[in-house]
C-alpha cells in the first residue's frame, strides 16, 4: 500500500536523470508483473472457457478438434435437466449440504465455545484430539463405519449414514469456530456474566452475535464439503441411483453419455456453477476461514 | 461450609462444560474411537461382511504386504503425491501469492480469477481436465499440436498420468494462493526497508526477511498438503475411470489405478479391498498403515514450537 502511496511524489519530480531511470524501471517491472499476471490468469481461466465453449457444442463438434462452437447449442443444457435422475441428484445434494449445514453449525458451536473460553483439566487434550480427528483420512474408518450404518442400522443406499454424523460436531468446523471465537475479548464475557447472564444466555446474546462472520465460514466451508463429496456417496449411495448427489452422479452421466462430451461437459458446468455463485455472494467469510484456518494460532 | 460450596461449583463447572462438549463427546466416541478399536480388530480378521468374521492372525498383514499386487504401486504413488506434488503445489502457491502482492491494476479480478479453480467440486474439475487433457479431441492437444509440440496421453499413458494429476492440483491452488498473500503482507515493512539500506538485492531480501519471516506458513502449507496427498482419492479414480472409457454404474469392476496402476492410491485400495473385493479384514490392514502415516505428519504438525495450531493459553 505504501509504495502506490509514494510513487505520485516521486513522479512529480523535476526529471532528473536518476528519477527518469526509476520511473522507466518502475514501468517495466509493471508491465513484467502484469504480464505474469495474464499468463498465470490463462492457465486458471482456459480450462473454464474450453469446459463451456464445449458444453454447447453439438454432439458431432464436441467428438472433433475444434475449440469454439460453430453452432451454440443452449439446448445441451436442457437436454441435461432431462437426464433421468439429474434433478433427483440435484435434491439430494441440497438436503445433503443443507440439512448437514444446520447441524454441523448447531452441534459445533458449543464445543467450539467450551474449548476457547473455558478452563478445564483436559481441554488441550480435547484440542488435540480434534485436530487429529480433522487430520484424518476418512477412508481409515470407512470400514467399520460402513458395517455398522449397513449391516447394523440398515441404512445403505441412504443418505442417512451421511448426514446424522453431521448432528455431532464436525472438527475442522469446531476447530475454525474455536480459532473466531478466541479473538473475542474475555472482558465481553465477564461483563455478561456480572450482568447475571449464565453460560448459555452469554453464548446466545452476546458471543454468536461477535461471532457471525465465523459462523458464516464453516457454514460455508460445510456447504461446499457436502457439495463437493465423491467419497461418502460413493460408499453409502452407490447401490441407489434414487439417493445419489451431483458430485457422485455427475461421473456416471459420463457413463450415461460416454462419448457426449458436449452433454458431460454442461453437466459439468451445473455441478461448478452454484458453489461460484455462492462465492460472489459471501466472498468475504470464505476468505476469512481460509486464513483464519491456515495462519492465526 | 465453604468446601462444600467450592466442591458443588466445582461440580457445577465440569458438568457445564460436559454439556457444552457433548456432541463432540459422542462423536469421537461413535465415529474416532470406535470406528479405530474396530478397524484393527478387523485387521487381525476374516471377513465378508456375510458369514461372521473368523480369526485369521496375520494373514490379511501378509498378504496385503507380499501378496496383494496394488499395494506396493499405491504406496509409490501416494508417496509420490506427497513428495513431487506437495512441493510443487507450495512452491507454485507461494509464487502466484507473491504475484498477486506485487499486482497493482486489476488485482481484485486477478485474485477472484486465481481463487476461483480452488471451488471446483473435485469431480467436476477431475471431468474437466479429463476432457482437455483427452488425447484424441481435448483442446489441450489440439492447441499443442497446433503449435507444432508433440502431444502426450496425459491421463492415458502410465508416465504422464501423474504430471496431469498434477497439473490439476496446481490449477486448484487458491487455498494456498490466500494464505501465502496474508503472511506476505504481514511481513513487517521495516525489515525490507533496513534490508534495502544495507544493499541487500531483491533476491538477498527474500531469502533473508521475506522466507524466515513466512516459514511457519509454508511449513503449514506443507503438512496440510502431506494430509491431503494421503487422502487423495476422488481425482485419481474418477481421472482414470474417464480415460479408460468404463461405463459407470453401481457394482461395475474396473481396473483400479488406470493406466497400468499409475493412479492408485492408497485410499483407493481401502475402497477396492473392502467394497470391491469384499476383504474388509486386509482393507483395515490399509487402512491402519494409511493412519499410521497421517498421523505422524499431524503429530509433526502439532509438535512444532511457535507452531500454527497452538492449543492456546
Amino acid at each position: 500500500m505504501t509504495q502506490v502511496m509514494d510513487r505520485p511524489v516521486e513522479l512529480k519530480e523535476p526529471a532528473s536523470p536518476a528519477a527518469r531511470t526509476a520511473r522507466r524501471k518502475a514501468l517495466l517491472e509493471w508491465i513484467a508483473i502484469h504480464s505474469l499476471g495474464i499468463a498465470a490468469a490463462l492457465f486458471f481461466t482456459l480450462p473454464f472457457v474450453f469446459v463451456f465453449l464445449t458444453s454447447l457444442m453439438s454432439d458431432d463438434q464436441a467428438l472433433s478438434r475444434d475449440l469454439i462452437p460453430h453452432t451454440w447449442e443452449w439446448s445441451n443444457y436442457q437436454k441435461v435437466f432431462d437426464t433421468p435422475g439429474f434433478l433427483t441428484w440435484w435434491k439430494n445434494t441440497l438436503l445433503y449440504a443443507g440439512a448437514g449445514t444446520v447441524l454441523v453449525v448447531v452441534s459445533s458451536i458449543p464445543v467450539a465455545y467450551a474449548l476457547a473460553k473455558f478452563r478445564f483439566r483436559g481441554r488441550n487434550l480435547s484440542l488435540m484430539l480434534v485436530i487429529s480427528m480433522m487430520m484424518l483420512p476418512p477412508q481409515v474408518v470407512v470400514i467399520p463405519m460402513y458395517l455398522f450404518w449397513a449391516k447394523q442400522l440398515d441404512l445403505s443406499g441412504t443418505l442417512w449414514p451421511l448426514i446424522i454424523p453431521l448432528a455431532f460436531g464436525d472438527a475442522f468446523s469446531i476447530f475454525l469456530l474455536r480459532q473466531f471465537l478466541m479473538t473475542i475479548p474475555n472482558e465481553y464475557l465477564d461483563a455478561a456474566k456480572v450482568d447475571g447472564c449464565g453460560d448459555l444466555r452469554t453464548l446466545l446474546k452476546v458471543v454468536l452475535p461477535m461471532a457471525k462472520p465465523g459462523i458464516a465460514a464453516v457454514a460455508l466451508f460445510q456447504f461446499f464439503n457436502a457439495w463437493n463429496d465423491y467419497f461418502g456417496p460413493q460408499i453409502y449411495t452407490s447401490e441407489n441411483p434414487g439417493a445419489w448427489t451431483l458430485s457422485y452422479g455427475l461421473e456416471s452421466f459420463k457413463g450415461a453419455h460416454h462419448t457426449d462430451w458436449n452433454l458431460t461437459m454442461a453437466a459439468t458446468v451445473l455441478v461448478m456453477a452454484p458453489v461460484i455463485l455462492v462465492f460472489f455472494f459471501a466472498q468475504k467469510a470464505f476468505v476469512e476461514g481460509v486464513t483464519l484456518t491456515g495462519v492465526k494460532g | 461450609m465453604s468446601t462444600v460450596t467450592l466442591a458443588s461449583k466445582r461440580r457445577r463447572a465440569a458438568l457445564r462444560t460436559a454439556a457444552f462438549m457433548s456432541p463432540w463427546l459422542i462423536g469421537f466416541t461413535v465415529f474416532f474411537a470406535y470406528p479405530m478399536i474396530s478397524t484393527l480388530y478387523f485387521s487381525f480378521m476374516h471377513y465378508d461382511g456375510f458369514k461372521p468374521p473368523t480369526w485369521s492372525g496375520t494373514k490379511n498383514w501378509t498378504y496385503v504386504f507380499e501378496s496383494y499386487p496394488y499395494f506396493w504401486p499405491a504406496l509409490r504413488n501416494t508417496l509420490w503425491l506427497v513428495v513431487i506434488t506437495v512441493t510443487l503445489r507450495v512452491l507454485f502457491g507461494l509464487g502466484i501469492g507473491l504475484l498477486i502482492t506485487k499486482i497493482k491494476t486489476g488485482a481484485g479480478v486477478f485474485r477472484t480469477l486465481f481463487y476461483l479453480p480452488y471451488l471446483a467440486p473435485p469431480v467436476a474439475a477431475t471431468m474437466a481436465f479429463a476432457f482437455l487433457f483427452n488425447p484424441g479431441t481435448g483442446p489441450v492437444n489440439s492447441i499443442l499440436e497446433k503449435v507444432g509440440i508433440p502431444a502426450p496421453g496425459w491421463f492415458n499413458d502410465p508416465s504422464w498420468s501423474k504430471p496431469a494429476l498434477t497439473l490439476l492440483f496446481l490449477w486448484g491452488v487458491g487455498d494456498l494462493m490466500v494464505i501465502f498473500m496474508a503472511a506476505l503482507l504481514d511481513v513487517p515493512k521495516e525489515q525490507y526497508e533496513a534490508a534495502e539500506l544495507d544493499g541487500a538485492s531483491a533476491w538477498q531480501r527474500f531469502r533473508y526477511v521475506t522466507i524466515p519471516n513466512i516459514s511457519p506458513i509454508i511449513m503449514f502449507a506443507v503438512v496440510t498438503g502431506v494430509i491431503a496427498a494421503m487422502q487423495c482419492y476422488t481425482q485419481p479414480l474418477v481421472a482414470g475411470k474417464v480415460a479408460s472409457g468404463v461405463i459407470q454404474g453401481a457394482g461395475t469392476l474396473f481396473e483400479p489405478g488406470y493406466p497400468e496402476k499409475s493412479t492408485l492410491t492408497l485410499p483407493q485400495l481401502i475402497y477396492n479391498l473392502g467394497f470391491q473385493r469384499f476383504d474388509y479384514g486386509s482393507a483395515c490392514v490399509v487402512a491402519l498403515v494409511l493412519f499410521a502415516l497421517s498421523m505422524a505428519f499431524t503429530a509433526f504438525l502439532m509438535r512444532r514450537r511457535g507452531g500454527l495450531i497452538q492449543a492456546g493459553d
